[in-house]
């Protein structure tokens, strides 16, 4: 590799025993590892296990809880990300945050803006830009809009904001999320590039092999704990995943049943992207059976979000038909559906489960507010025996339905939007992503709660991107990638054929 | 009281803690008495009985107000309207007692009394409910669509009267139409009318809100709109029905204070909105929506309207009393920031 030169096996930024806590909750117990200058160190880890959060705390957003950060073998204080800019570190947020309706000039200098005699410089503004672009071998017109290009080329913009600020440690946070094979290739060039540059590369992702073909160094994370980190050179697929994993911690099995008739079908479904252009999900068929669990793996942006939220009546369909209980639920709303008893488990709690302002009784009893009114009025009594049932139903920890929804742990806060939807007695339940941010504990319980609804008779529906839970109660495991279900696995599959369907092809 | 609390926090750290939390959460009760405390030590006429009366039926017409503001913002949203509505229909009922002159028949008709209200109210209820339709349905901004509505309303109350005011409300007995002047000036065992209509309107407000499934809406779709239509809430429905009750309790409130003046004039409620919204915060509900008693809400309109009407009895200024009023609402927003700023730490 053109890198290995003198500096190879520099540490640039070590990390010492960095510790996180929110709450009750710990995040990062004590983490170490190095940065090696110009060199690629991979970022592993399942969806909560602590990637972000150290991501934070490198470039400043959040400071460590203990521990301390070392640069260049020197303890350094980042408590902002204006000092961790101001030290070289640069982060690339998943989500973009650039401004679509400035130029790329301006987006490249925002909150830098180069100053003239007459205000802002923008020819030399222009200029610095040009020769950005030129360096990373990009034909971007530091005059168009963002807005105007697509998803890889404004990750660029991104990278050249970091450049121009000349950053020696840069933080990708899940960069090949939403491109398209070409510009990964595109992507991995200028990664390239920038290592032979000194530009040492911290990189999150969640796709493994592709991660693999440009990792120098491995540093695993298991909830808040790094399990492994070793150079390129001793690592390979299997060993990422058995140290992402852990050893068999059982999530349970398939409730041995009978499956009814189907109680969810979907026929051809098409749900459009929410930016507009393209098909998030691409004409889709799915069966599900009373009493089946079935487990949608996927990527994220591969569909699964649109799917359940389209079965459930937030979002339209372009084409196609959800049929519950052979029961068309097109013209439907919402309220209808969860009384016809099709119920989402939406992925993010805090946005769209949980009403904060509210108590957790009443944030248990919010679907089921029909079930307790008596004409014009509701009955507390009736309320408060649906909240019991519920709270006993799902092992919510806490202490009593009159607390604030706030002072509950993440895994309990999950049970109640999972209970909230379970006492309207649904036929079929939709869970997206229902394990994430939760701890393992949590998790085996809300697996135990689904397998012995399923027994009962409903068919559950839930997605997940961690493999592991894949192979836990379903019996039915679909892979789905780009909006549509590529690969479909029984329960005795192994998590490397689910993982492989699942990427996307490797580049060169 | 500041006294109190120090000295025990010296002493009992835990205790006083509690002091202060309860200070802090009945902080408009508190403060309400403070007020009284302080004016009737300023002023022997302040602390009689037909003085608490006189200042309550002030606050009636405030205090209505804000139990329809509360409700818009429980929502989540604010209605700038309700000050222009309350004009409007005022002019309204005052039109409609003139008799309404029908051009082609060449009749003029005289509707009786409760024909007037019944219109009015609906009048408000119709203003609320383009406000509502405008806010759930084309995504206009709350605070833009209000404050449209608020040029809309008063312009058009100053279109039908020219300007002018109507001065004869009290109706003839000839053309049955009298008693207009019974919800001003009528006293039942000696309370206004005025004050009697703002307590069974905040009653059947505190009902609303604690006892039916559309309270729990309102709650449930002001903190999290998108947990609450995930959650099979009607969230467009209950957006568009509260700013028709805001609408209609301006127009109540348009009607009491038409009926007290036993005039209505074009102008009429010019700026009440604004004392409406410091009524609901300083009554401690949340801006953000989700937090907010009918209780609150009147304490706080009964702060605003003694401490102002305390200010008028002592003889300070009436620019000192903008100043004072302004000062409490910024204090008010300060402390709710505490309450709610310390609970809803966010993870």
């Amino acid at each position: 590799m053109s890198t290995s030169d003198i500096t190879v096996d520099q540490v640039v930024l070590s990390a010492r025993n960095i510790a996180k806590s929110f709450g009750a909750v710990q995040a990062l117990k004590g983490v170490n590892f190095d940065i090696h200058r110009g060199q690629v160190t991979t970022l592993f880890g399942e969806n909560g296990a602590g990637k972000s959060t150290l991501m934070k705390i490198l470039s400043g957003v959040q400071l460590p809880s203990s521990g301390e950060l070392l640069l260049n073998g020197v303890p350094v204080h980042i408590g902002s990300t204006v000092e961790a800019r101001e030290l070289g570190i640069s982060i690339i947020h998943q989500e973009l945050s650039l401004a679509p309706n400035m130029t790329v000039r301006d987006n490249v200098f925002m909150g830098r803006e180069i100053m003239g005699p007459m205000g802002v410089n923008f020819a030399e503004e222009e200029r610095q830009c040009r020769a950005l672009m030129q360096e990373l071998e990009e034909d971007i017109d530091p005059l168009a809009l963002v807005e105007d290009l697509r998803l890889g080329q404004q990750q660029i913009v991104e990278i050249a904001r970091a450049l121009s600020v000349n950053s020696n440690i840069l933080i990708m946070d899940e960069p090949t999320s939403a491109l398209s094979a070409a510009e990964v290739e595109v992507l991995f060039k200028v990664i390239h590039d920038l290592k032979a540059k000194g530009v040492s590369i911290v990189y999150i992702s969640h796709h493994l092999e592709e991660a693999l073909t440009i990792s120098d160094h491995a540093v695993v994370l298991r909830d808040g704990q790094m399990t492994a980190y070793a150079p390129r050179a001793d690592i390979d697929l299997d060993w990422i995943v058995r140290n992402m994993v852990g050893e068999n911690f059982d999530l349970g099995t398939p409730p041995q049943t009978r499956f009814g008739p189907p109680a969810l079908v979907i026929s051809n479904l098409s749900v459009p992207m929410a930016s507009g252009t393209g098909l998030a999900v691409d004409q889709l068929d799915l069966t599900v059976h009373k009493g089946e669990i079935v487990c949608i793996y996927g990527l994220m942006g591969a569909g699964r979000t649109e799917l359940m939220e389209c079965a459930a009546g937030r979002i339209s369909p372009s084409a196609g038909d959800v049929r519950l209980n052979d029961r068309s639920v097109a013209q439907m709303s919402i309220a209808q559906r969860i009384d016809a008893g099709l119920v989402l488990v939406p992925e993010d709690r805090q946005r769209d489960g949980l009403v904060q302002t509210m108590t957790v009784g009443r944030n248990l009893s919010l679907a089921s507010i029909r079930r307790f009114t008596r004409g014009l009025f509701t009955h507390l009594g009736a309320e408060r025996q649906i909240i019991d049932a519920s709270i006993k139903e799902v092992t919510v920890k806490t202490d009593g339905p009159g607390a604030p929804i706030g002072s509950l742990s993440g895994g309990n806060q999950q049970k109640v939007v999972i209970g909230k939807m379970l006492v309207t007695h649904p036929d079929v339940i939709l869970l997206d992503e229902p394990s994430r941010g939760i701890d393992i504990g949590a998790k085996a319980e809300v697996f135990r709660i689904l397998a012995q609804h399923a027994a009962q008779g409903m068919a559950v529906v839930y997605s997940t991107s961690e493999v592991g839970e894949c192979l836990s109660i379903a019996h039915r495991i679909l892979v789905m990638r780009r909006g549509k279900i590529v690969a479909q696995f029984t329960h005795d599959t192994t998590k490397e054929a689910i993982m492989a369907a699942s990427g996307e092809s490797l580049v060169a | 009281m500041t006294d109190t609390t120090t000295s025990h926090s010296g002493a009992k750290p835990q205790r006083s803690f509690n002091i202060a939390q309860m200070l802090l959460e009945g902080r408009a009760f508190f403060a309400l008495i403070a007020i009284i405390l302080v004016f009737s030590y300023l002023s022997p006429n302040y602390a009689t009985v037909s003085n608490f009366l006189i200042m309550s039926n002030h606050v009636a017409i405030f205090g209505l107000l804000a139990i329809g503001m509360l409700l818009v913002i429980l929502n989540g949203g604010i209605d700038l309207s309700v000050g222009s509505v309350l004009g409007l229909t005022g002019v309204f009922s005052g039109y409609l007692m003139q008799g309404v002159q029908l051009e082609g028949a060449g009749v003029i008709l005289y509707p009786p009394v409760w024909v007037v209200i019944v219109l009015t109210l609906a009048l408000g209820a119709f203003v609320g409910f383009c406000n509502g339709v405008l806010i759930a349905w084309f995504k206009v901004p709350a605070f833009v669509a209000t404050l449209g509505s608020l040029y809309v309303a008063r312009g058009v109350a100053l279109l039908m009267t020219n300007g002018l005011t109507y001065n004869n409300l009290s109706g003839d007995a000839l053309l049955g139409n009298t008693g207009f002047d019974w919800l001003g000036f009528n006293r039942i065992a000696g309370v206004p009318v005025g004050v009697i209509v703002l307590v069974i309107v905040a009653l059947l407000a505190a009902i609303l809100l604690m006892r039916t499934a559309f309270g729990r809406w309102l709650y449930a779709s002001g903190g999290n709109e998108r947990a609450a239509e995930l959650s099979g809430v009607p969230v467009k429905r209950v957006q568009i029905t509260v700013y028709m009750l805001s609408g209609l309790c301006a127009a109540i409130a348009g009607l009491v204070l038409s009926s007290q003046l036993t005039s209505a004039g074009p102008t009429a409620g010019t700026t009440y909105e604004l004392t409406a919204i410091a009524a609901v915060v300083v009554g401690g509900a949340s801006m953000m929506g989700g937090r907010g008693t009918v209780q609150g809400t009147l304490l706080g309109a009964f702060v605003i309207g003694f401490l102002s009407d305390g200010l008028v009895i002592v003889g300070v200024s009436s620019y000192w009393q903008t100043v004072f009023t302004g000062a409490v609402i910024v204090l008010a927003v300060m402390l709710n920031s505490i309450q709610y700023g310390g609970k809803g730490a966010r993870r």
